[in-house]
């Protein structure tokens, strides 16, 4: 197996990027660039962990927002009820969330393919409106967060810097854990359930506890994806889960590729970077051809965005990392 | 009483509307075995076309007749230009490319007719109250909905039951090879169906505009209740996706209305007042996942799958 391919060599460049993002930022004083970044990080250890169950695992997830509002909602009304430390708040919401799946991947287990899409959707459906109708927390609304999670004053996570590398090394740790569940024994049954669900179970497998399993573990990483969300806004509201952020999320892994651990990540950072300079890009070049000032243009980013998606569908299955393995799914 | 009859013939009638949707869905997910979530797009869109044409012919019936056809023409340029690639793919392929398109076509939407809701106004003959049973009065317009609804549901069942093109279409549900090798144009069909299914989304679009306001986004959450009724129905049957939308329209709006009071038999006022509207959202995704839980191919599974 070959170390040096174009694609090691981009996803270790992108890497180093990530690491070196906050330096970049503190030396040109360019905040915003940070800002972004806390938040494609936080969104692409979602987007990871969708893909150990919709890419190895063959559950696809329509409802994975959901643990995003969750992780995020837990920490948020821990807050407000004066409960601040760290300590108690992540393990309450990661519990909250592997409570969460489990339940509900019990059920939706028993569910196949389009089914099994629905059913998860549903589930996010439901509580998605019970955030709605948490009036104590905001409601509709959403509900401001006065303080950041405190780690009894080992780590300050105000602190902008600090706290990107807080998310960066959660990201690190989510790649590192789904890559070794991903090469363990449990792994492999995963993947074969996924291929061929009849034929591992009788060679022995139980694989509704396997998948069932892995659909927890999924589900509390996103859970922890959530809690450092509704931290980075400060702020956490029911459209967290809305079903275009499940949506979005699916977008992110199978624009990245999701054969592989570190596609989501590229499908992340494209598309979230996409969102953000897309508008830049279009009224740059509209004005370049027709030679007027387009800035009217830059609003309308996702006409560009909506067909690009359709077209990385049709032409370039396998995602970015397909596209730069030159190994194409299907 | 009065005000349950009244409930009733609203969640008939908001069941009545999603059965339109969850036709059209049904029938291309059931048939091509396509995932189409850019299916509220073409809600949106007959509401748009609706209010333009309204507003040009100056008559309503003029105008949801001008916006039915364009609604069939826009579903067939779509097919052609983008969906029928995506036939035989993965399902989650089809999530993405029809995000995208949704994506899309909310931004056209922006482009055409601005950021702004528009309204469609009704003409007088529909705005009067009808007196159907002695001292229940019911708006006409709901009525018609309820109608015209009824009619289309009939016609569609006939057409696909009873007519030679019907046959083809559950022909070409059951096995795409066979039917094509039988010299029947399967691509041709799939557009007409993929047309058909457009046209009833953008009919369904059309009657709810004068109702709500017309503006960007708004077919993406009844899209999602229309995939709860295919889901509960059973995916590619229509008989099921009436049923189930009746079902689903029914429990939605009775359950709004009533929930409050049945749970104050149960709990403090306080408690029921706070429990009940999540309560009731969460209705049908609870009898959802019920049928699923229970029955997980739907209530009435299409045959031949």
């Amino acid at each position: 197996m070959r170390f040096v391919t174009v694609r090691n060599i981009v996803v270790a460049a992108l890497l180093i990027f990530l690491a070196l993002v906050p330096i970049y930022s503190t030396m040109s004083g360019n905040m915003f660039l940070m800002t972004l970044f806390t938040r494609i990080v936080i969104l692409a250890i979602a987007a990871v962990s969708l893909n150990l169950i919709m890419g190895f695992g063959g559950m696809v997830s329509f409802g994975h927002a959901a643990y995003l509002g969750i992780g995020g909602y837990v920490f948020g009304s821990m807050a407000t009820e004066g409960i601040t430390s760290g300590f108690i708040q992540w393990p309450l919401a990661l519990a909250v969330c592997a409570l969460f799946a489990l339940i509900t991947g019990a059920l939706s287990l028993r569910t196949r393919g389009v089914y099994f899409i629905m059913i998860t959707l549903a589930f996010a459906q439901m509580i998605y409106y019970v955030a709605v109708s948490l009036d104590k927390y905001g409601g509709d609304d959403g509900l401001t967060i006065y303080t950041r999670s405190q780690f009894a004053g080992l780590i300050d996570l105000s602190n902008r810097v600090v706290f990107y590398y807080v998310c960066f090394a959660s990201l690190l740790g989510a790649i590192y854990l789904v890559w070794r569940i991903v090469n363990s024994r449990f792994g492999m049954v995963i993947q074969g359930a996924r291929s061929n669900d009849r034929r591992m179970q009788s060679i022995g497998f139980p694989t509704y506890r396997y998948r069932l399993t892995c659909f927890v573990i999924a589900g509390m990483m996103c859970g922890l994806a959530g809690v450092l969300l509704a931290n980075q806004a400060d702020f956490i509201s029911p459209a967290t889960m809305h079903w275009t952020r499940s949506g979005d999320l699916i977008v992110m892994a199978v624009l990245g590729g999701m054969g592989s651990v570190i596609g989501p990540v590229l499908g992340a950072v494209a598309l979230l970077v996409l969102e953000e300079t897309l508008p830049h890009i279009i009224s740059v070049i509209g004005g370049a051809l027709t030679g007027q000032s387009m800035a009217a243009a830059r609003e309308y980013w996702a006409l560009v965005l909506g067909p690009m998606l359709l077209l990385v569908v049709l032409f370039a299955r396998g995602g970015i990392d397909g596209i730069l393995t030159g190994r194409h799914r299907g | 009483m009065l005000l349950f009859i009244e409930q009733c013939l609203n969640g008939i009638q908001l069941g009545l509307l999603l059965f339109l949707l969850a036709a059209g869905l049904t029938l291309v997910f059931g048939i091509m075995d396509l995932v189409n979530l850019a299916h509220g797009s073409l809600y949106m869109l007959g509401a748009y076309f609706a209010a333009t044409f309204t507003a040009l012919t100056g008559t309503f019936i003029g105008g949801i007749f001008l916006a039915l056809i364009a609604t069939l023409l826009v579903g067939m340029a779509v097919e052609v230009i983008a969906l029928r690639r995506l036939y035989g793919r993965d399902h989650l392929d089809h999530v993405l490319g029809t995000f995208g398109l949704i994506l899309f076509s909310n931004e056209m939407v922006r482009l055409i007719w601005g950021p702004a809701g528009l309204r469609v106004a009704l003409p007088d003959w529909l705005l009067r109250p009808v007196e159907f049973i002695p001292g229940v009065f019911y708006p006409s317009y709901r009525l018609l909905i309820i109608a015209v609804a009824l009619a289309v549901a009939g016609l569609l069942y006939f057409m696909v039951m009873r007519t030679r093109i019907g046959m083809l279409i559950r022909a070409g549900a059951s096995n795409r090879e066979m039917i094509s090798a039988l010299g029947i144009n399967i691509k041709l069909l799939y557009t007409f169906v993929f047309g058909i299914g457009a046209a009833l989304a953008g009919l369904a679009g059309m009657m709810q505009a004068p109702i709500l306001t017309v503006q960007i986004g708004m077919g993406e959450n009844i899209l999602i209740l229309a995939f709860v009724v295919i889901i509960i129905g059973g995916i590619g049957s229509i008989r099921g996706a009436f049923v189930a939308a009746i079902l689903v329209g029914l429990i939605d709006t009775v359950g709004r209305s009533f929930l409050p009071e049945i749970l104050k038999l149960f709990l403090s006022n306080q408690a029921a007042s706070t429990a009940a509207p999540a309560l009731s959202s969460m209705l049908i995704y609870i009898v959802m996942a019920a049928v699923l839980v229970l029955r997980p191919q739907g209530l009435f599974p299409a045959a031949g799958k």
